[in-house]
């Protein structure tokens, strides 16, 4: 697109805008921002879009930032909660026969740890991240579905809550993170804690599904004009690919966890073989999940190093279609290597190898984007800030994990270290170095827009050594005593087979890793307390979130940015193009077509309410009531009924009725 | 300074190499699939460190670099980014080529582990229980069938067929000096064929979590020569020897009015209970509770004694025994060789 078409599209959109909305009669119209000043138009919009003073006010809020900052706190409570069962873990391994915790606190602390790290950090944490920027970076005003989007939070509490007071009361499920069955089934599982497992994983992904459906429709449907599929930044569209792989992955988990509670609770004998049903349905259903999952938690983070690279590399992304592709690619293949999870049950041996072939395959579209990043940072010398390190870490970390995965997905090579501590390391690798490394350059990136002030820099390198050495300490000789013969998940080993000194070796770095973790969480509550001020860019960063106040203020923009080139901070060096003609006293958004992101409709957007916590509350209840017995979800289905309708009760606006 | 720096070196292989040769070790092949596994992945291993090399050499350049950035993020050099596309597509194709290979390879190696146990002599059902190994070896004379525990004896140098299957949850079967793991599931039977190349004592334990004691659950496949290994099996077809001092027989009297009866078989007893191991010669076995204690007097009263203290959660009660009564049934048993 040249630039003369941008400037007669910047100066058409007004005119469409209003023009589109002829229709509606003038007298209904309220005030615009149209040739508003400045100071009145900021007094209208902080009116319109503030979240209600008080308590009740603050459980009300649709504010994606407000919803995304409470996201990121519970999600990093529950870091800290999983990473200490770690810790734990790691004292009782840390020599042979030791006694600080027995099988059955061991086998708990190890499937609350993979659960929290899973599904009450990780996956949270890239939405969250998704739904304070997604919105920012389309330049728009809220979230698309801003109640389903308060909606799901307060699910995703109720969710950890449960499981974590079930751990708290011994209940906790200890049959791992997967959950296999017959080991969960109603025969080999006593008690309710595979209940807890089933239903927990049935909360957190009712969750995660609506915030996916809210940051399709945001990227789809309210990017700013100008910002076609082509100049939609890489971060988004790396969300946008996660939220559609959570779609399509959510569901086989939700019915592997509904099918394991129905032959709890119900006696149904899904996967019971004696029966005619069959263990294996159940991996081969979860792990259908299972591994989209993993590009769940870590496409969000390639999109973290697409936008962090450039901004320190200070030009562009290389081969920005090749990684949009690739993420794209990456998408379709994840759904097609599920059974490397499943090697050791005795596969026929050519469906195993096409499964080979498949996991190979996937290295590809990763390594053209390793390559694009690397090829982006080889115009000169960065400056290296605090996420540029954990950048780099990312790729020495991300890599050995990456390439890990290439020798899991050898069948035979496979059989040997299947369920082992190499396995351990493996994925460790790929998720702390490949998610984990991403997103702390993201806070270190990010937390100046959310705050308004940096976060220390000194510290900051201190953590990046801390962490790097903590967490290679840690993981890498596992590689090495998973060869030796360890398999994962025991809470003791005798002291003949000489794992002893390596554990406490790996035990250390554990420790080491923790630290790294409580130094973070000090320069976070230190940056948010006496933080420099940051300012509205403080990296000289091109996409439209640094274009607004950090932090921004409740609707984001003052007036919607017009888009004309991929990092548009950087194009529009002045003042950036701006579309007006979007009312100011109630809350409107601007709907543009998903291709070339035309203006398209005004819309509104839904005010601060109160139904969703108590919709959430009355689904968490039936959850909750339902590991009891099936007719919790008779009994459940009136109140959230009553919720729904109070949730959705039309309000009587004119414009909503025409 | 260099000496000690050798020194140090040396040290460290040494090290290194003791850990290889851990009796639990995928690093230590002694048979053929194993060693070809080894191979695998040494082979990999190397492949993958010299690709993270390269990519780690690649990272550092820009560090290395004297040319400051642009002050225009968006003035591009045409002619530096074509040259970088060339890079990349290179790496990609490199990165493809690479792939192939290794698929290629790790079909090949497939097919070479297919055809170790072709020719299987030996067939052994091998039934996983929380937490033990019931072994049952097949024979096409039905009084020559035998089943024991957790200990599997094979003839050394010869491919074994072990058929794995499970009663309970699911397990999996993982001697890793000898071969990969593979899984028992109920309601299936899989098929591994394994071959030591030498006598010797090779340790295993489950790899698929099963529950309270995944932990304590090994098990020994101990390789003899063919000639001791037919003895062995024949002596294993004899009845339990009986008990010969007073304590002794007390003892066997005991077992039988007791709940001990109900679970285990004693072979020319009248007990036969199938849902725990075989014990009619419970002290031939070198280890007791699928590989937690080593058999010895001692450990064999610890065991009865205190079931829950040694493996907390596993489904051998604890039996109300006076201290004489303990030691009677220990005297019996112990004398099941």
């Amino acid at each position: 697109m040249s630039s003369a078409d941008l400037t007669s599209e910047r100066d058409l959109t007004p005119e469409r805008e209003t023009s589109a909305k002829g229709d509606i009669a003038p007298e209904r119209d309220g005030p615009r921002d149209t040739g508003m000043d400045d100071a009145s138009l900021h007094r209208w919009l902080a009116r319109t879009w503030r979240t209600p003073p008080g308590i009740i006010g603050a459980l009300s809020s649709v504010d994606h930032k407000v919803i995304a900052r409470r996201y990121l706190i519970t999600a990093f409570l529950f870091l800290c909660l999983g990473g200490l069962n770690a810790v734990v873990m790691r004292v009782q391994l840390s020599g042979p026969r030791r006694g600080l915790v027995g099988p059955d606190l061991y086998n708990q602390l190890f499937t609350m740890h993979g659960v929290t790290m899973m599904f009450l950090f990780a996956v949270p944490i890239v939405q969250a991240t998704g739904i304070y920027l997604v919105p920012l970076m389309v330049g728009t005003r809220n979230i698309a579905f801003p109640r389903l989007n308060a909606f799901s939070y307060w699910i995703y509490v109720s969710g950890g809550l449960f499981a974590w007071v079930s751990f708290a009361l011994a209940m906790a499920p200890d049959v791992g993170w997967f959950a296999y069955v017959p080991l969960s089934g109603p025969e080999y599982g006593p008690g309710k804690r595979a209940d807890v497992w089933a239903q927990m994983i049935t909360y957190t992904e009712v969750s995660s599904l609506a915030v996916a459906v809210a940051t399709i429709v945001t990227v789809f449907k309210q990017r700013a004009p100008g910002m076609s599929l082509d100049k939609i930044p890489l971060y988004v569209w790396a969300l946008l690919v996660t939220s559609f792989v959570v779609v399509f992955a959510m569901p086989a988990v939700m019915i592997t966890s509904t099918f394991l509670i129905l032959d709890r609770l119900v006696g149904t004998h899904i996967f019971n073989p004696a029966e005619g049903g069959d263990a294996l349905l159940f991996q081969h259903l979860f792990w259908f999940f299972g591994h989209p999952e993993v590009y769940i938690i870590f496409l969000p983070a390639t999109g973290m190093v697409s936008a962090i690279i450039p901004a320190f590399a200070r030009r562009p992304a290389f081969g920005h279609l090749g990684l949009v592709l690739s993420l794209i690619a990456v998408g379709f293949l994840s759904f097609g290597l599920w059974v490397h999870h499943m090697f050791a049950i005795g596969l026929p041996k050519l469906g195993a190898s096409f499964f080979t072939a498949s996991s190979m395959l996937i290295a590809i579209p990763n390594g053209v984007q390793i390559f694009c990043w690397l090829a982006t940072l080889w115009d000169g010398r960065p400056v290296i800030r605090t996420p540029v390190l954990f950048v780099f870490g990312f790729f020495f970390t991300f890599v050995i994990g990456g390439l890990t995965g290439v020798m899991l997905a050898s069948v035979p090579l496979d059989l040997q270290v299947h369920d082992t501590y190499f396995v351990v390391a493996h994925f460790h690798y790929v998720l702390i170095g490949g998610s984990v490394f991403p997103l702390l350059a993201a806070a270190y990136f990010w937390f100046p827009k959310i705050t308004g002030r940096m976060m220390s820099e000194r510290l900051g390198r201190w953590h990046f050594w801390l962490a790097m050495i903590g967490f290679n300490a840690a993981f890498f000789p596992m590689h090495i005593v998973g060869l030796w013969g360890m398999p994962r998940r025991v809470y003791t080993y005798p002291a003949e087979l000489g794992w002893g000194n390596i554990n406490l070796f790996i035990s250390a770095g554990a420790v080491l890793f923790f630290l790294s973790f409580v130094l973070f969480a000090f320069n976070l509550v230190h940056g948010a307390l006496r933080g420099a001020p940051a300012g509205d860019n403080p990296w000289d960063a091109g996409t439209l979130e640094w274009a607004t106040s950090s932090p921004p203020p409740s609707y984001n923009f003052a007036r919607i940015p017009v888009v004309t080139n991929v990092e548009p901070l950087w194009a529009e060096r002045g003042a950036l193009p701006v579309a007006t003609g979007l009312r100011v006293d109630v809350r409107e958004l601007l709907v543009s077509t998903v291709a070339e992101a035309y203006p398209d409709i005004r819309e509104k957007s839904a005010t601060p309410s109160i139904w969703p916590l108590f919709a959430a509350i009355a689904v968490g209840a039936t959850f909750l009531y339902s590991i009891f017995t099936p007719w919790a979800i008779v009994w459940g289905a009136a109140p959230i009924a009553v919720t729904l309708v109070g949730w959705f009760w039309p309000k009587g606006d004119p414009e909503d009725e025409e | 300074m260099k000496h000690r720096a050798s020194i140090a070196f040396a040290t460290a292989i040494a090290l290194l190499l003791q850990g290889c040769a851990g009796w639990q070790s995928a690093l230590d092949p002694k048979g053929p699939a194993a060693s070809e596994l080894a191979w695998l992945i040494w082979f990999f291993t190397g492949l993958c460190a010299v690709v993270w090399v390269l990519v780690m050499i690649a990272l550092a350049m820009p560090l290395l670099m004297r040319s400051r950035l642009h002050a225009d993020p968006l003035v591009l050099d045409a002619g530096a980014d074509n040259r970088k596309l060339r890079v990349v597509m290179i790496a990609v194709g490199l990165t493809a080529v690479i792939l192939v290979g290794l698929t290629l390879l790790s079909f090949f190696a497939n097919r070479t582990l297919a055809a170790i146990g072709s020719d299987a002599a030996l067939t052994i059902r091998v039934t996983g229980h929380q937490w033990w190994w019931e072994v049952r070896y097949e024979d096409a004379t039905p009084s020559r069938i035998l089943t024991t525990a957790n200990e599997i004896h094979i003839p050394a140098g010869e491919p074994v067929r072990l058929l794995l299957t499970s009663t309970d949850v699911i397990h999996s079967f993982w001697v890793p000096s000898l071969s990969g793991k593979l899984d028992l599931i109920p309601g299936r039977m899989n098929v591994l064929d394994i071959k030591a190349d030498k006598p010797g004592i090779y340790r295993g334990q489950c790899a698929e979590f099963c529950g309270a004691q995944h932990a304590n659950m090994g098990t020994f496949i101990i390789a003899e020569p063919r000639a001791k290994f037919d003895a062995w099996w024949n002596d294993q077809l004899q009845p339990a020897a009986a008990p010969t001092s007073d304590e002794a027989k007390a003892g066997g009297e005991l077992f039988l009015k007791r709940p001990c009866v109900m679970c285990h078989k004693i072979g020319g007893t009248p007990a036969g209970g199938t849902v725990a191991p075989d014990l009619t010669h419970v002290a031939s076995r070198q280890t007791l509770a699928a590989g937690t204690l080593m058999m010895s007097r001692g450990n064999l009263a610890t065991w009865i004694a205190d079931p829950q203290g040694v493996k907390p959660g596993s489904h051998m009660p604890v039996v109300d025994l006076s201290g004489d009564e303990l030691n009677a049934i220990v005297a019996y048993l112990e004398g099941l060789k």
